[in-house]
């Protein structure tokens, strides 16, 4: 394991080990309001300061990593296994296969998301609970998320399958199944990784800007997106540096998974 | 003689410095921003906060409301005279004034605008205002400089409605682009900005005698983003900025306080309701909860009112009382006390009422927990931080609530189409200081009648006695008789809580050292309502 290696590694154990002890690290929760501190800059109290209601920044960066890093991954991981399942096997078989399922890609690609993501909050109930919103907003997102990658990861395995070694392989006899999952998946993997990871931060960012349709994540319940959106009014960067931990912590944890898996990744093939 | 040298030196030296200064006062450009394209330049048709900023700066009215005194002037009328049954209005006109193009303007202009105004076919939204009754208006050109308009029925604080009326040529060519009042727009870019020019016409000197307007013209540039506005604000590129957001006032307080104005609680108000609305897709439960004034009442005062004020408008704003704010000095309802927050008052009151707290849950009488969902439209970070101070003040009294935002015309569509809502968290923007201006807010059968709206008939006795205190009221031309049953209609809705009203905002705004003669109101349009006498100086 090189040092980029371990130091990714030590990152994200320090930052999941702090969001799984967030009770322990942040006893008042995320939602206890400091009514008389609003808007304070970092203090022994509270080590990123007060947002603009006087909740703490820290704990609420705590909770809302917890709840980020675990349902993004999770959205990211539904979106490429879809993905991967259509594009993947439309490239490898090729010819008709491959027509239809990038037609049903790009007719998907095509629908008006805005307004679908419309109906779909009108025919949710209003009183949802701050977690099943979480839950919600994270499966819309994997489900609706894979098209983008399905295109690449088509692409991918079409040319995967009139490589040498695949032709090579097919003529020592092994097909079907055999040949997807031993010689074509394998050599996918990069191409898989790469999108899982990409699809990370974007879920992060889509989440918070789901928020606009009434989808996000509920108040008073945190998460990586919401703490993004307290920088939208933010004029300068000096102005409040506290305030861009989240964004801070977001690139710092992208890019440790990247350090870790595609050191991983490069290994393997 | 010595003395007397020296003297006239003196004065002559004076009298040179401020004729100087007056030169140099003169002119120049004012900049500041739209925050939306400008829907229509025909001041009839106007409806939008972009439009109605150009009709103030551009069209001649016979009357103005001094958005200071908030006292009613003469402008194009010398003066007026209401009838004692309230539909008839006599103007006497000034003489010798033109329009921009260099049009006479005379009574029949004002015939010709009226008669336009109220067409049924143009849908003029300042139009309805005068529409108290059925039937036509008419009008009678007594002589070039007197005209006599009588309305189908009385209609209350008639001289008032005439502020939002700008007088149209009957004769000019150009029609709704030539104008009576001090500038007339010059040029525009969709999507980009309005440049307004100097009317030469413009009939109005200073004390001096000088024309008005000072300055040769104004930019109005199209800039919805907020950020922007203030970042070009900072940078000099703009000279004011209207209606401020309290965390812009105090960031740019912090840096320069000398550029920002709290003028005080402006006429607008934030509110919270409940849904009451008998065919809502509500549970029946709910609806009886929401239907209760107990309740209501309760959850108003369980609402600390001044942490509203103090966290999210970083106490520019004041706690409201009642559905017209302190700053409309004579309809505001001066008995009228502040709500006081009493969380344990509100538990209490409940209680008596049936409600039952139980593992630190409210329940009510058949068992079913306290649970309402708060919707209020996304991107108001005012609102949304609102809606999560009034959550935690509720959880105090056992009550859950659920914080959801809404795009705006999904919000819209649930509170006037569907009904499919437990409670709204909204504001009122009034710029017109009568109540006649709320007469579709407050009658029950009308579509803005929030709570309930289009009821056949008063559901309830409390809101029969409103829909017969605002009629008396828009029907009568005494002032105080129609005080004294809006004064009722304030004290009703302070006891029926159908709306809990949260907070007025302060007219907050910023104006560059550059602009001299600014002097920031309440009212609608805050900064310059002055425009006339603004000059800016060289950057």
């Amino acid at each position: 394991m090189n040092l980029w290696r371990k130091l990714a590694c030590a990152v994200l154990v320090l930052v999941i080990g702090a969001s799984v002890a967030a009770g322990w690290l942040a006893p008042a929760g995320y939602a206890k309001q400091y009514r008389e501190e609003t808007n304070s800059p970092p203090s022994h109290a509270h080590w990123f300061g007060t947002d603009e209601i006087g909740r703490d920044r820290f704990a609420r960066v705590l909770y809302g990593t917890r709840i980020s890093l675990l349902l993004a991954p999770a959205a990211a991981l539904l979106s490429t296994l879809m993905a991967a399942l259509i594009g993947g096997l439309a490239g490898y078989l090729g010819g008709a296969w491959s027509r239809v399922a990038m037609t049903v890609t790009d007719l998907f690609l095509s629908l008006p998301w805005l307004f679908l993501l419309i109906t779909a909050r009108a025919l949710m109930p209003l009183n949802v609970s701050p977690l099943l919103s979480v839950l919600v907003t994270f499966l819309l997102l994997g489900l609706l998320g894979w098209t983008t990658a399905a295109r690449v990861l088509c692409a991918s395995a079409g040319s995967l399958r009139s490589s040498d070694f695949v032709r090579q392989a097919r003529a020592a006899g092994i097909h079907g199944q055999r040949l997807f999952w031993i010689h074509v998946v394998p050599n996918l993997k990069p191409v898989l990784y790469a999108q899982f990871w990409i699809s990370i931060p974007v879920f992060i960012l889509s989440e918070a800007n789901l928020g606009i349709l009434g989808l996000g994540v509920a108040e008073p319940m945190p998460s990586w997106g919401s703490l993004l959106k307290e920088l939208e009014g933010l004029v300068s960067v000096g102005e409040e540096p506290w305030k861009f931990v989240p964004l801070v912590l977001l690139v710092i944890v992208v890019t440790s998974f990247h350090l870790l898996l595609s050191r991983q990744d490069e290994m393997a093939v | 003689m010595e003395r007397f040298g020296a003297k006239t030196i003196a004065i002559t030296l004076l009298c040179l410095g401020s004729l100087l200064g007056q030169a140099s006062a003169q002119g120049g450009e004012l900049r500041f921003c739209l925050r939306s394209e400008p829907k229509t330049f025909d001041p009839l048709k106007v409806e939008e906060d972009a439009s109605a900023a150009i009709r103030y700066l551009t069209g001649g009215v016979l009357v103005r409301v001094n958005r200071q005194t908030q006292q009613l002037e003469p402008e194009l009328a010398q003066s007026w005279k209401v009838s004692k049954d309230g539909r008839q209005i006599t103007f006497r006109l000034r003489g010798g004034i033109s329009f921009s193009d260099g049009t006479p303007f005379s009574a029949a202009d004002v015939g010709y605008t009226v008669q336009q105004l109220m067409d049924p076919d143009l849908h003029s939204p300042t139009g309805d205002a005068f529409r108290s009754s059925p039937g036509s208006v008419e009008t009678k050109v007594i002589s070039p400089t007197q005209i006599s308009i009588t309305f189908p029925a009385p209609v209350a604080g008639l001289d008032r409605l005439f502020d939002q009326v700008a007088i149209l040529s009957e004769r000019s060519p150009k029609k709704e682009m030539t104008v009576l009042g001090p500038f007339m727009v010059a040029d525009y870019k969709p999507g980009s900005s309005v440049l307004l020019k100097r009317n030469p016409n413009y009939w109005k000197t200073d004390e001096q005698g000088r024309k008005l307007p000072y300055l040769d013209s104004i930019r109005l540039d199209i800039q919805p983003n907020r950020d922007v506005e203030m970042l070009r604000f900072k940078r000099g590129e703009l000279d004011l900025i209207n209606s401020l957001d309290s965390e812009y006032f105090d960031k740019l307080a912090a840096a320069a306080p000398q550029l920002v104005h709290d003028a005080g609680p402006s006429l607008d108000s934030e509110q919270l309701w409940f849904n009451e609305v008998a065919k809502s897709p509500i549970p029946a439960y709910k609806k009886n909860w929401f239907r209760s004034a107990t309740f209501r009442r309760a959850i108003s005062e369980a609402i600390n009112r001044d942490d509203l004020s103090r966290i999210v408008f970083h106490g520019h704003a004041q706690p409201a009382v009642g559905p017209f704010s302190p700053a409309n000095n004579f309809w505001f309802n001066g008995s009228l006390k502040p709500q006081p927050y009493s969380p344990d008052a509100a538990l209490k009151a409940l209680q008596a009422d049936g409600f039952r707290m139980e593992n630190g849950a409210l329940k009510d009488k058949d068992g079913n927990e306290v649970v309402f969902s708060i919707i209020t439209n996304a991107g108001s970070k005012t609102r949304e931080r609102m809606a999560v101070l009034i959550q935690d003040d509720l959880q105090k009294i056992g009550i859950h609530v659920n914080v959801v935002t809404l795009d705006f015309p999904s919000l819209i569509e649930r509170m006037t189409q569907t009904y499919d809502y437990e409670a709204i968290i909204l504001g009122l923007t009034n710029v017109d200081l009568d109540p006649n201006g709320e007469m579709n807010v407050w009658l029950s059968s009308s579509e803005n009648h929030q709570w309930n709206p289009q009821q056949k008939s008063p559901e309830t006795s409390w809101e029969a006695e409103i829909d017969r205190l605002m009629k008396t009221q828009a029907s009568s031309t005494d002032a105080r008789k129609r005080k004294e049953a809006f004064d009722r209609v304030q004290e009703i809705v302070v006891e029926q809580e159908p709306f809990i009203f949260l907070i007025n905002k302060n007219a907050l705004s910023a104006i560059s050292m550059t602009v001299r003669g600014a002097a920031p109101v309440i009212l609608s349009p805050q900064t310059f309502w002055n425009a006339e006498r603004l000059t800016v100086s060289a950057k």
